[in-house]
């Protein structure tokens, strides 16, 4: 390591003021400090020691969490693509992961790519350092694309995301939407015919699907429902993958959807890790849950139609509801900053994604939406939490 | 009948190097330093002796402009050997070669009964030209208090939760008749109580649970549950237009010994602490003190850095340094100054941490002793918000927006979000936890300032 790091010494004088590349000092910056953590020491007055976390574990912590749902969701590429052909009881292990590889890899390296290349870019104009949130953005954004997605689209929507989301508001810790949702959602209305419909399960160029194959989702099948949602997504899938839509199956994820959110399983492995480690709120996560669930309910008590009369549970485990609470909601910067304005905004997000997918006759996923809403919410939510704290204030001084 | 308030919020770091109770004999030192730059609220503090001159303990050495009748005097007797100033002539250091042989000024003697009977003017006229005024502290702000405010409370913090904090009671033993007149006294100067704010889990000493006259509430939880202001916020919390004092109980003691041996005699105990020192204990100093003779044969290392104050709110003063005039704990901590490989994500159970992160795993042994150094564990980014500061703050008080008005300069949310209840120290653990390294103490005094100026 002496070797890398007499290396990296030798060559950073040219990066430092003064030096002929002083403009890239930056991008140099982000390179070295992931070899070595830095060696500045704390200001001569004030805390003398400081506290062991930087901003790259935190989010090293994150992408952590998503990993169950990444390696999940490979596999699953390639059992879908199998089921679509007919032969997921003769395909091996191995076949799946490497199709789901060969589908997923180059996802994920566009998104790296693009997003990498942007930060850096702005780093070196805006003489900022190149901040480490894009490394969990650029895992969330190909974990929530259809799996054959075009990669110029994946291109495309990272940059907007970046750029537009991100670096028009000023950066890391500034922006007010999600930014790998702020991609989705380009998508969704920019190229929607690539991103809904039956664009879930990767099936190949040319080749022939088994009979009676369909590749509509669970939420799909729900919403053009005439009799029972559970009868109808029970029998779905016959003759060619019997009990797709089981409650076991949408709870495990082996269904159709985005490469990484169709299993709720793993999304609570994440969930944990998240938890554990204190990096994400659970706060959010549980509020999300519970405020779809309560919707849940009070639609069933309510009744009108097969949807809205689904059991509440079901909605826990279809579409995204998962991945977005426990990934996507709980981003700290355009999530609730207050600890009771986290209770408000993770109970409405819940609750208007059930209330998107009963009655958006023309999507019948609602968690994205849902959760971009609230994002632009969240500061409003945190305004009345503020304005309560003040007001506690001012009442002691008249007593 | 005093409260008994419990706190949740807040951390304590399990710093290595906490000091023995034992107080070691050292030779007194040559040099004693007095720092304007100790005290907040001074306008232009303008020297009133020259090199050369002689003083004795409780001459006058500077005063400020703006408040000329509170005289900032010299802790020994001896000779003024230099007046260091900085930019623009600002007033740096004062210091002394002391005496071998300690020579008093002398003020005038009363009785305990004396107290009750003599005028407020004169017990402030009195403490003013000692020297001993500069212990009062004025919330809000956390200034030198200004002797024509009536505070409506005097708070007295009576323990100390920071990193490998002194100990009050080996602090202050066998002072207990001082402390008690000292009370006395600054029960004449408010109407309101005189608090003595004291911890539940340590045994109480005599000096505070024997006195009479105060109000004693007892606290229960983690640092910065020993910070006056999040006492005051529990006890009887600052409101616009509220004046409150604070002073440590080595100020009660001084006025103590000031109104009933009519000196001002600034000995005192220093703890020698930190990761870096061989055995850690308590010295009989006297205030402004060279920490050369301490710290002399004392260190486990050769590359380190001396901090006067704890490792949370301190200031590094350099191996000539001298202890600050607030200060009874000096620190010493490796200096950090180095590399390490894949540092960022490597797990660590070494490192004292707030956070339970990917690879840091210090949570799991809750009662190891840390060798923090001064390393800043990362590097400068972009504010994210963590939501970690709001576990640090034992207030009813929004660290993050009190934070954010502040870099917004925006005056009406920086009171209304609670400028008024808070100085550097109660905010200072989320400037250790502080994932993106920020400079949290910093910008809570120029809000401070802002607020002052305005």
């Amino acid at each position: 390591m002496k070797f890398l790091r007499d290396q990296l010494d030798k060559l950073k004088p040219n990066f430092e003021k003064g030096g002929k590349l002083e403009k890239y000092y930056y991008a140099f910056e982000a390179l070295e400090t992931f070899a070595f953590s830095p060696n500045t020491t704390t200001g001569a007055k004030g805390a003398q020691i400081r506290d062991a976390v930087d901003l790259k574990r935190l989010m090293m912590t994150v992408i952590i969490a998503m990993v169950p749902c990444l390696l999940f969701g490979i596999w699953n590429v390639g059992h879908q693509h199998f089921l679509a052909l007919g032969q997921a009881a003769t395909a091996t292990l191995t076949d799946k992961v490497l199709v789901g590889l060969i589908q997923t890899l180059p996802i994920v390296v566009v998104s790296y790519g693009v997003g990498l290349g942007i930060e850096f870019v702005f780093a070196i104009l805006r003489k900022h350092p190149v901040n480490e949130g894009f490394l969990v953005t650029g895992l969330l954004i190909p974990l929530v694309m259809p799996p054959d997605i075009p990669l110029w689209q994946v291109a495309v929507a990272t940059a907007f995301a970046v750029i537009i989301g991100k670096e028009a508001f000023g950066g890391t810790g500034m922006n007010v939407v999600n930014i790998a949702l702020t991609a989705r959602a380009f998508l969704y209305f920019a190229y929607p015919t690539d991103i809904s419909g039956e664009v879930w399960a990767f099936v190949g160029e040319g080749a022939k699907t088994v009979q009676g194959y369909s590749g509509a989702t669970a939420l799909a099948v729900a919403a053009a429902s005439t009799g029972n949602v559970v009868a109808d997504l029970n029998s779905f899938g016959a003759g060619w993958a019997e009990g797709i839509f089981s409650f076991t199956s949408l709870f495990i994820g082996t269904i159709p959807g985005s490469i990484g959110e169709t299993s709720t399983l793993m999304c609570l492995i994440g969930a944990t890790i998240l938890v554990a480690t204190r990096v994400g709120s659970g706060k959010i996560i549980f509020s999300v849950f519970a405020g779809a669930y309560a919707m849940g309910l009070l639609l069933n008590l309510i009744g009108g139609n097969p949807f809205v009369e689904m059991p509440a549970h079901y909605h826990l485990v279809i579409g995204g509801l998962a991945f977005g609470a426990v990934f996507m909601a709980t981003d700290p910067v355009t999530a609730s900053h207050t600890e009771t304005g986290k209770w408000v905004y993770g109970l409405l997000i819940g609750a208007l994604t059930v209330l998107i997918r009963v009655f958006n006759p023309a999507y019948p996923e609602g968690i994205m939406l849902a959760i971009l809403l609230m994002n632009v919410f969240a500061p409003l939510i945190d305004y009345f939490v503020v304005s309560a704290n003040k007001k506690r204030r001012l009442q002691r001084a008249t007593v | 009948m005093g409260k008994f308030i419990r706190l949740n919020k807040g951390f304590n770091i399990n710093l290595a190097g906490k000091p023995q109770p034992k107080v070691a004999e050292v030779e007194m030192a040559d040099t004693y330093a007095i720092k304007p730059t100790d005290f907040h609220g001074l306008y232009m503090p303008k020297p009133v002796v020259k090199e050369g001159d002689t003083v004795k303990a409780g001459s006058p050495l500077f005063h400020d402009k703006r408040f000329e009748t509170i005289l900032f005097t010299a802790p020994v007797s001896g000779e003024v050997v230099e007046i260091k100033r900085g930019e623009k002539r600002k007033l740096l250091e004062i210091k002394i070669l002391a005496d071998k042989k300690m020579e008093f000024e002398t003020f005038k003697k009363y009785s305990v009964s004396d107290i009750q009977n003599i005028s407020v003017d004169e017990i402030k006229a009195n403490l003013l030209k000692s020297g001993v005024w500069a212990n009062f502290v004025q919330r809000p702000f956390g200034v030198v208090a200004n002797p024509a405010a009536a505070p409506k409370a005097i708070h007295i913090s009576a323990f100390d939760t920071a990193p490998a904090a002194p100990d009050y009671s080996v602090l202050f033993k066998g002072q207990d008749q001082f402390f008690q007149v000292g009370v006395d006294v600054l029960k004449r100067l408010t109407a309101g109580a005189v608090h003595v704010n004291v911890h539940t889990t340590d045994e109480l000493p005599t000096v505070f649970s024997q006195v009479k006259g105060t109000e004693l509430n007892k606290f229960h939880g983690p640092h910065p549950a020993g910070c006056v202001g999040v006492q005051i916020h529990h006890v009887d919390p600052i409101n616009k237009g509220d004046v409150v004092w604070t002073i440590n109980p080595l100020g009660v003691i001084q006025i103590g010994k000031l109104f009933l041996n009519g000196v001002y005699d600034t000995s005192r105990l220093v703890a020698l602490t930190g990761p870096a020192v061989k055995s850690p204990q308590y010295y009989k100093i006297h205030t402004g003190s060279s920490i050369k003779k301490l710290v002399k044969d004392n260190l486990t290392e050769a590359h380190v850095r001396y901090v006067s104050g704890n490792a949370l709110t301190g200031t590094s003063i350099g191996a000539d340094g001298h202890v600050g005039f607030y200060d009874h704990q000096i620190t010493v901590l490796p200096e950090g100054d180095h590399h390490e490989f894949l540092g960022w994500i490597a797990p660590t159970a070494s490192k004292p941490t707030v956070h339970r992160a990917f690879g840091l795993l210090s949570f799991l042994a809750p009662n190891k002793e840390f060798k923090a150094s001064t390393n800043t564990n990362g590097e400068h980014r972009a504010f994210v918000q963590t939501g970690v500061f709001e576990k640090l703050v034992p207030m009813d008080i929004l660290p993050t927006h009190l934070l954010k008005s502040i870099l917004a300069e925006d005056l009406d949310e920086m009171e209304a979000l609670g400028i008024y209840e808070v100085i550097e120290e109660d905010l200072a653990l989320c400037e250790f936890a502080d994932v993106s390294k920020h400079e949290i103490q910093q910008i809570v005094r120029e809000g401070i300032e802002l607020m002052q100026n305005s």
